[in-house]
């Protein structure tokens, strides 16, 4: 028996202005998968992650997430997909377990999951130190742990391993990595990384897909080609 | 797929944990408060100058009082929501499976209590630099005047933050909506507290007064409870 839908997008489609930052772009997904997507900068990749959080509205076409229509059911998703991009998403002021006790409050999870989470994104000992001090790396590490606290069945990640030195990415790759139940939309532009990880691979240029395929059919080459 | 729904927290934990949040930051950081504390002593020497007078009663001092706390107000509003932003953590409250008016509820809590320091801090500071009668147990009606004033100008206030923390032109947005908004607060305010400025204090019309407030306020409870999910929406 096949995997449920986790995401089907028709014909998705986004406006800044009178631009088009995605145009009627459409996929779907199978729980447990990964679609890796690849494209150059203002493809629409950020685009369609925000829009896949709930975080923003397409302006045409139809969205389901989970088994929700959005934007309608948008409150339904919510808590159930975490986002990691290129911001951290914490409180500067914050110490890294405050914000993560923040997050359990606003996500209705014990706190008690707070410091196991710590530890094991090695932050164990710098948690009570105001974030703004973090390095880049450790509000990564940080940031993997405010968006894996809830156990969101649909992780959205935006250069996941940006900031990270080998080290560190070796660490959080049991937590952002493949697993049968998790549901994954990487964007990325480390084509070797991301056509590893993918079952489903997007080309996306200017807004538009150039390809969708499963990755085995797709040759690092076409992904380069988005870039030229 | 839609076996898993998570629930989220209640409207009122969700509420407490993110006014929560918020007053830890503002003790921590003190960058809102120390700027209102500031531009209210401020202000009320600019009147003790401007007005070439040692002591104020009555209309002038009352109107005095509460223009500098208007003025007050929306520093604080300014930065209300784009707080949230500049701290880094807006989104990850967008993603949380909370009512957004749980948003709307700790912001103008926040604002509530921001305002009573506020005003704690400025009759304090008016009475020494420029209120005419000495404080008298008539000016605990003061209170409730503050009270009402307060729930209207936090409500009006967490509205208009909301509307213009995603555009550019947020810092002249903020005065240009709130100030004309402010008005029917401004204008109950101020005629209440009038007679509890005179030289012999009184307490005139107060119920008229407080009643105007009042009203004023639940309208826009009601219209900021109505809106503002599609305010922080996109």
């Amino acid at each position: 028996m096949s995997a449920p839908i986790a995401i089907t997008a028709s014909k998705l489609t986004r406006f800044y202005g009178n631009r088009a930052a995605l145009d009627e772009v459409s996929f779907e997904i199978r729980a447990g998968e990964t679609l890796v997507v690849f494209g150059a900068n203002g493809a629409g990749k950020s685009t369609l992650l925000r829009i896949l959080a709930t975080l923003i509205r397409q302006h045409d076409g139809s969205l389901t997430v989970l088994g929700e229509q959005l934007p309608k059911d948008g409150w339904a998703v919510r808590g159930r997909v975490g986002l990691i991009g290129h911001e951290s998403l914490v409180y500067r002021d914050l110490t890294a377990r405050e914000n993560l006790r923040f997050i359990a409050r606003i996500h209705n999870m014990p706190l008690d999951d707070v410091d196991p989470m710590l530890e094991r994104v090695e932050l164990d000992s710098r948690a009570d130190e105001p974030v703004r001090n973090f390095s880049k790396g450790m509000m990564q590490r940080l940031s993997t742990a405010r968006a894996l606290l809830p156990q969101p069945e649909l992780l959205l990640l935006d250069e996941p391993r940006a900031n990270l030195d080998p080290g560190a990415a070796m660490l959080l790759e049991p937590f952002i990595g493949a697993a049968r139940h998790r549901t994954r939309v990487i964007v990325t532009h480390d084509i070797d990384y991301g056509l590893e990880q993918a079952d489903i691979a997007l080309g996306l240029k200017h807004g538009r897909a150039e390809w969708i395929e499963p990755a085995d059919h797709v040759g690092a080459d076409d992904a380069r080609r988005l870039y030229k | 797929m839609r076996q898993r729904r998570r629930q989220g927290p209640s409207l009122a934990a969700a509420t407490l944990a993110i006014l929560r949040k918020d007053l830890r930051l503002e003790l921590r950081t003190l960058e809102t408060l120390t700027a209102t504390l500031i531009f209210t002593t401020a202000t009320f020497v600019v009147f003790h100058f401007a007005l070439d007078r040692d002591e104020l009663v009555g209309d002038l001092a009352a109107g005095v009082f509460w223009v500098t706390i208007l003025f007050a107000s929306a520093l604080t509003i300014n930065r209300l929501l784009a707080n949230e932003r500049s701290q880094g953590g807006y989104e990850s409250l967008l993603l949380a499976p909370i009512d957004r008016n749980a948003i709307l509820l700790a912001k103008m809590m926040f604002l509530f209590l921001a305002l009573c320091v506020l005003e704690i801090f400025a009759f304090a500071v008016f009475t020494l630099l420029l209120l005419g009668p000495n404080p008298t147990t008539e000016m605990l009606a003061l209170i409730p005047i503050c009270v009402l004033a307060n729930i209207g100008l936090a409500t009006i206030g967490t509205l208009v933050s909301g509307i213009a923390t995603d555009t550019t032109a947020r810092e002249l947005l903020v005065p240009l909506m709130t100030l004309p908004l402010f008005i029917p607060v401004l204008i109950g305010a101020a005629e209440a507290t009038s007679s509890l400025f005179e030289a012999a204090p009184l307490i005139v019309d107060l119920g008229r007064w407080l009643s105007l407030i009042a009203l004023y306020d639940a309208v826009f409870v009601l219209i900021a409870y109505a809106i503002f999910e599609y305010v922080v929406g996109d």
